[in-house]
């Protein structure tokens, strides 16, 4: 069964890509969804099985790799709960994406070729979460990175898309630059990449110290640390986050896809994987922990003022991520987990959703220029609402469980550590905004006054309206409601953003842990939190919903009561609207301190390295000095007989000179 | 085979070739193509015949097998062929080559293609001969001999600057080989014979294996090349014909890493030892310098000239590491780096078969008129990025392995190059591939034709093939290289136990 979840999408993928053209985008579509249907309900199945039956976790082996010496990596599928648990996520919101994308990409024309990456996706992530190795791991890991990199340039006459495509691959490269160094730190200390082998050696390795790269350090801290950097990468976390906003230039299915519920998520996925060995690196957790906090806050600022509805939710992915590292830092492996679970369902919903906005808007993406649509698309501005309602924890919905556990559990483990404690800060501040920022999104967008657009005036709109409906996607004309293709997957995910938490929360992080996750998340014996977080003051445990309620109320103070508020706000102070409008200049910073000074350097090397110093003294040189030198002898022939005779003359006189005085001695 | 072995075949076949391109007539259309049929179907032959060998190839064995051995010049020198472990990949990547080296000129070279194919034989010869010899004045013949074709191809066959470019290659060649020479000359004053396997159990004294090993170094290092002695290398492959590109990419660079592992580290270990820091200096300069020069160059073919030094770059790394992933991951790199920068070549031919240019800048949306080139270029800069699945991630991944357990900052800086290879060739990808097609130059700009999609395919799969099970080639190499990493080991051991007994 785990074979056919893995491949079906391969299949789509290959069919769809080398037949595409051949047959027509709507073969393609319905192949390849259902083919991610099938394995969608696989997965499900498997999920119970491993979850909450008994069907063993095992680890079928497909074939060998590489071997070399003592390397060994084979090509393996791991199936146990966390496995499960990924699998459930990653086919579900890329079946119900393929679905929706159908009704949504129904004006592009290389469809095939949207369907099969999309299926490429599916197929490298699903590598990903069954890896048995770090390598296949890593396999994985490119290879959403190519297919994200492929989606996020999908309309390639886009500069800008172009632009972002390969942000996003090079960025995320940085992160496999310490991935890939972590690996190869495992294998020296333990002769393999293998999780079962290096998680047996884990406990042996403990306060082990290493010399290496010129430090006396401790040897699972550097390891964990090298590992920890391809999870920000990958996971946008703070200081390699930038890709993840430009990413948005992609299909907004693709954002929902990749950029919101699985993809983005595989760095949390691999910490939490390798649990045995960050719980061997307390110091590796603090950072873990300081990181996703940071980024939490940090994301949710800048969320604050984004006028593009697409980035709002992309920022607030970003921060949503911060505290699924927050969880795990802390040690509470399985609330980052869920949190990531629960996160696929209302973040995709959002996204979607926004999509079914955008869709209706005939691709505007600026909340300025939308509003009132409330009457308009009435089914998205539900599922919306609810989806903003998951997001900010609203009592019983999945965000309510898992991202106010996550608060909780930082608060619990604050009693032991000034990390947790920022963490705990920080996190409750983002809850804040976090609010603010999803109702205002939702206030901007279907509250209020429709809203000129750009191009086109508000009056002449009317006139515009009745010939613009003939050419799709230009003009601003009256929004509709998505096809039902496109409402079928933000309906199902609504329900999974209503119930998740209420219905797996015993499981994931309550009583049922043991039974459920049945060793494939570590904990080490000390830790304890799961029980703390239930142990804390009771006051503390409602401020997340408190923070809920503020941001609510100060987003339907400014966008609904006095909707001046917001621009007299930001006159008043501009440094900062303007620091955070611009994302607090991460872009313009790495410009000048990367992209720059690379493309001088190598201009440099090329022009007076290579060109000047080496050639010029190599080749080059030495043929010109060949050239003058020959030159020089040239002119000593000048065809006279005269200064033949004399040069001559002075030889011969040079000589018996030689020999006289040679002959004296 | 008249008294030959099969090795003798691989090697002389090729020249048959030629001899009967030679004798064909005439100067008409007729003739010439005749000569491309005629060597096109020896190549094949070639490659079919080296199947042959690999079958009865025994990859358990470390030993040299498909020995055969003759006097010549008088019994004072003898003619020696073998293969083992880590020669035989070599082999099977040149012959497998040269049939694509071949269709690739089949439309792109119009003048003189009796003379050229004859180039193309005479070289595939002299090539099969330097990873078969097994004699050391033998290998020199072979190894130096190649100039000569590839200095006429480029010389003749080439674009505007050739005669610099071709002079550029001779020369900084030649003056690498005149060392290696005085080496060779050295060795046979030791030891009384230039017999390969018996060089390889010669003690050479530590202090002359310095000389040795320098005057080696100066020949290799030049063909690898490895900076600072790289900068032959842009001009010609730039003013190169396309399938002078190709193999000289493939194949030719892969001489200077076949001869390390040859003599350089078998037969002088403690001097390896001694100058390994050198070399991986050389080798993370040549990874990080050159790639931030790829970034910023105008011309397609220039730019993944330089891609190669860098990848280059981790071959000399991964070999002197002395680990087992180091060498294995360096002549899997060798041999992915062949397909790969090959097939890179090709598409620049495609392209610069209809355009006349190389220019990054005289391109742009190729996907909307070219989708097949468009994803057979993807492939191929994605294997040159060190994707997973393809094989260019195979050998970059066990080099960098192999090398972090003996020094960790080696592989920390040329880590570096798995970031900056996928700026430079993704931007190009970008430039040339995406983007609007709004240059009229380009608006009735072709798709692969047949022949091209021949020649692309064959070279894709196995990318991907070796990418997703590298297992032929490892298993290949992994009897010798541990022999070799056994031996380097033992015979440092045993300085080192001099050394503290002289105490």
């Amino acid at each position: 069964m785990i074979n056919a979840i893995v491949f079906l999408p391969l299949l789509g993928f290959l069919i769809a890509g080398v037949f595409g053209r051949a047959m027509g985008p709507r073969p393609a579509e319905i192949i390849t969804t259902s083919l991610l249907m099938l394995a969608a309900v696989f997965s499900w199945i498997t999920f119970i099985g491993v979850g909450f039956g008994h069907t063993p976790a095992s680890t079928p082996v497909l074939g060998n790799w590489m071997t070399s010496g003592a390397l060994k990596i084979d090509w393996a599928l791991r199936v146990d709960t966390l496995t499960a648990v990924m699998l459930v996520v990653v086919t579900s919101v890329s079946s119900l994406v393929h679905l929706y994308s159908i009704g949504y990409m129904h004006e592009d024309p290389s469809r095939p070729r949207f369907f099969a990456y999309l299926s490429l996706f599916t197929f490298a992530m699903l590598m990903l979460v069954t890896s048995d190795n770090l390598v296949q791991m890593f396999f994985g890991w490119e290879g959403v990175g190519l297919a994200s990199y492929l989606l996020i340039g999908f309309w390639y006459e886009k500069p800008s898309a172009n632009a972002a495509a390969m942000k996003a691959f090079v960025v995320n490269r940085v992160g496999d630059f310490g991935f890939a160094l972590g690996i190869f730190l495992v294998f020296m200390l333990t002769k393999s990449v293998t999780f079962d082998s290096i998680f047996a050696a884990a406990p042996g390795l403990a306060n082990k110290p290493i010399h290496i790269f010129g430090l006396d350090a401790d040897a699972m801290t550097v390891a964990c640390l090298l590992l920890f950097m391809g999870a920000c990468g990958k996971s946008a976390q703070f200081l390699l986050h930038t890709w993840l906003p430009d990413a948005m230039e992609g299909p907004t299915p693709v954002s929902a896809l990749i950029h919101a519920a699985t993809m983005v998520t595989a760095g949390v996925f691999m910490v939490a994987r390798l649990s045995p060995l960050f719980e061997q690196a307390p110091v590796a957790l603090t950072v873990v922990t300081v990181v996703g906090a940071t980024t939490a806050f940090f994301a949710a600022t800048v969320g604050l003022v984004q006028n593009d509805i697409k980035r709002v939710i992309a920022y607030s992915t970003c921060s949503q991520l911060g505290y699924m590292f927050v969880g795990i830092g802390v040690g509470g492996y399985a609330l980052g987990i869920f949190h990531l679970f629960t996160h696929a369902f209302f973040k995709a919903l959002l996204f979607l959703g926004a999509g079914s906005v955008i869709h209706a808007m005939h691709h505007e993406q600026d909340m300025r220029r939308m509003g009132g649509l409330r009457k308009d698309i009435p089914f998205t501005f539900w599922m919306m609402t609810i989806g903003t309602l998951a997001l900010t924890g609203f009592p019983f919905t999945a965000g309510y469980y898992s991202k106010d556990g996550i608060i909780e559990a930082a608060y619990a483990a604050s009693a032991h550590s000034s990390a947790a404690t920022y963490g705990f800060l920080a996190t409750v501040v983002a809850a804040l905004f976090t609010s603010f920022y999803s109702w205002r999104l939702v206030f901007m967008t279907f509250f209020g006054e429709r809203r000129p657009a750009g191009g086109h005036g508000h009056d002449d709109h009317a006139a515009h309206d009745d010939h613009a409906h003939g050419d799709h996607g230009h003009g601003d004309h009256q929004p509709h409601e998505s096809p039902v293709v496109m409402l079928i997957p933000l309906g199902l995910l609504a329900c999974g953003a209503v119930l998740a938490g209420l219905v797996f929360s015993g499981a994931f992080i309550g009583h049922g842990f043991e039974e459920f996750w049945k060793g494939s998340l570590f904990v080490g014996p000390e830790n304890h939190l799961l029980h703390e977080m239930h142990e804390i003051p009771a006051l503390i445990s409602y401020v997340p919903t408190l923070m809920m309620i503020i941001g609510f109320a100060v987003a339907y103070y400014m966008y609904i009561v006095d909707k001046d508020a917001p621009r007299r706000l930001a006159a008043g102070n501009p440094l900062l609207y303007r620091f955070l409008l611009n994302k607090w200049y991460f872009d313009e910073l790495y410009d000048f301190l990367f992209v720059r000074p690379a493309f001088w350097l190598g201009r440099l090397f090329w022009k007076q390295g290579d060109g000047r110093v080496i050639d010029g003294m190599g080749p080059d040189g030495v043929s010109a000095r060949v050239i003058d030198v020959a030159g020089r002898v040239v002119r000593l022939q000048t065809g006279f007989l005269y200064h033949y005779a004399f040069a001559m003359l002075i030889g011969v006189a040079a000589l018996i000179t030689w020999y006289l005085v040679g002959g004296v001695r | 085979m008249f008294g030959f072995g099969i090795l003798s075949g691989l090697v002389f076949l090729p020249l048959v070739g030629a001899a009967f391109i030679l004798c064909l007539r005439g100067d008409d259309e007729a003739t010439a193509n005749n000569a491309r049929w005629a060597s096109l179907f020896t190549t094949i032959i070639v490659f079919l015949l080296s199947l042959v060998a690999w079958r009865q190839f025994d990859t358990a064995s470390s030993a040299f097998q498909l020995v055969e051995e003759k006097g010549w010049l008088g019994g004072g020198l003898i003619y020696k062929l073998g293969v083992d472990g880590m020669s035989m990949p070599f082999v099977m990547l040149t012959t497998f080559l040269m049939p694509f080296a071949i269709l690739a000129s089949w439309e792109s070279v119009t003048k003189r293609v009796k003379e050229y194919m004859i180039a193309f034989l005479v070289l595939e010869t002299l090539m099969i001969g330097v990873f078969c010899a097994l004699d050391l004045v033998l290998f020199y013949l072979f190894f130096e001999g190649g100039l000569i074709p590839m200095f006429l191809i480029i010389g003749v066959w080439g674009g505007k600057r050739r005669i610099y470019a071709s002079f550029k290659f001779f020369l900084y060649t030649l003056v690498g080989s005149l060392l290696m020479l005085l080496a060779i000359m050295a060795m046979y004053g030791v030891a009384g014979t230039t017999d390969i396997t018996v060089l390889l159990k010669t003690n050479f004294p530590v202090g002359m294996q310095k000389w040795l090993w320098l005057g080696f170094f100066a020949s290799f290092a030049v063909k690898m090349p490895m900076w600072p002695v790289h900068t032959w290398l842009p001009d010609a492959h730039v003013e190169a014909p396309t399938a002078g590109s190709v193999i000289l990419a493939a194949i030719l660079l892969k001489m200077g890493g076949y001869g390390f592992i040859r003599f350089s580290l078998p037969m002088f270990p403690d001097a390896s030892h001694y100058f390994a820091p050198l070399v991986w200096t050389l080798s993370i300069i040549a990874i990080i310098y050159t790639s931030l020069v790829a970034l910023v160059q105008e011309d397609m073919k220039k730019l993944i000239a330089y891609s190669s030094v860098a990848h280059m770059g981790y071959v000399t790394m991964g070999l002197f590491a002395m680990t087992q992933q180091g060498v294995q991951g360096a002549i899997f790199q060798m041999i992915s780096h062949g397909l790969v920068s090959g097939a890179l070549f090709l598409c620049v031919g495609v392209v610069y078969d209809r355009m006349h240019t190389r220019e990054i800048a005289a391109y742009g949306g190729l996907v909307q008129r070219m989708p097949l080139y468009a994803v057979a270029m993807l492939l191929f800069t994605l294997a040159n990025v060190g994707l997973p699945g393809t094989s260019g991630f195979v050998g970059e991944f066990l080099t960098l392995l192999g090398v972090f357990n003996v020094n960790a900052w080696v592989s920390f800086f040329a880590t570096f190059g798995v970031i900056l290879s996928a700026a430079y060739a993704l931007y190009l990808y970008r430039r040339i591939i995406f983007g609007v097609l709004d240059k009229p130059s380009l608006a009735a700009i072709t798709d692969l034709s047949m022949r091209e999609v021949a020649l692309l395919l064959p070279l894709g799969l196995l990318t991907i093939y070796y990418g997703v099970h590298p297992g032929p080639i490892l298993d290949a190499s992994a009897a010798s290289v541990e022999l070799l990493v056994k031996n380097y080991d033992a015979a440092l051991a045993a300085v080192k136990t001099a050394a503290l007994s002289a105490h």
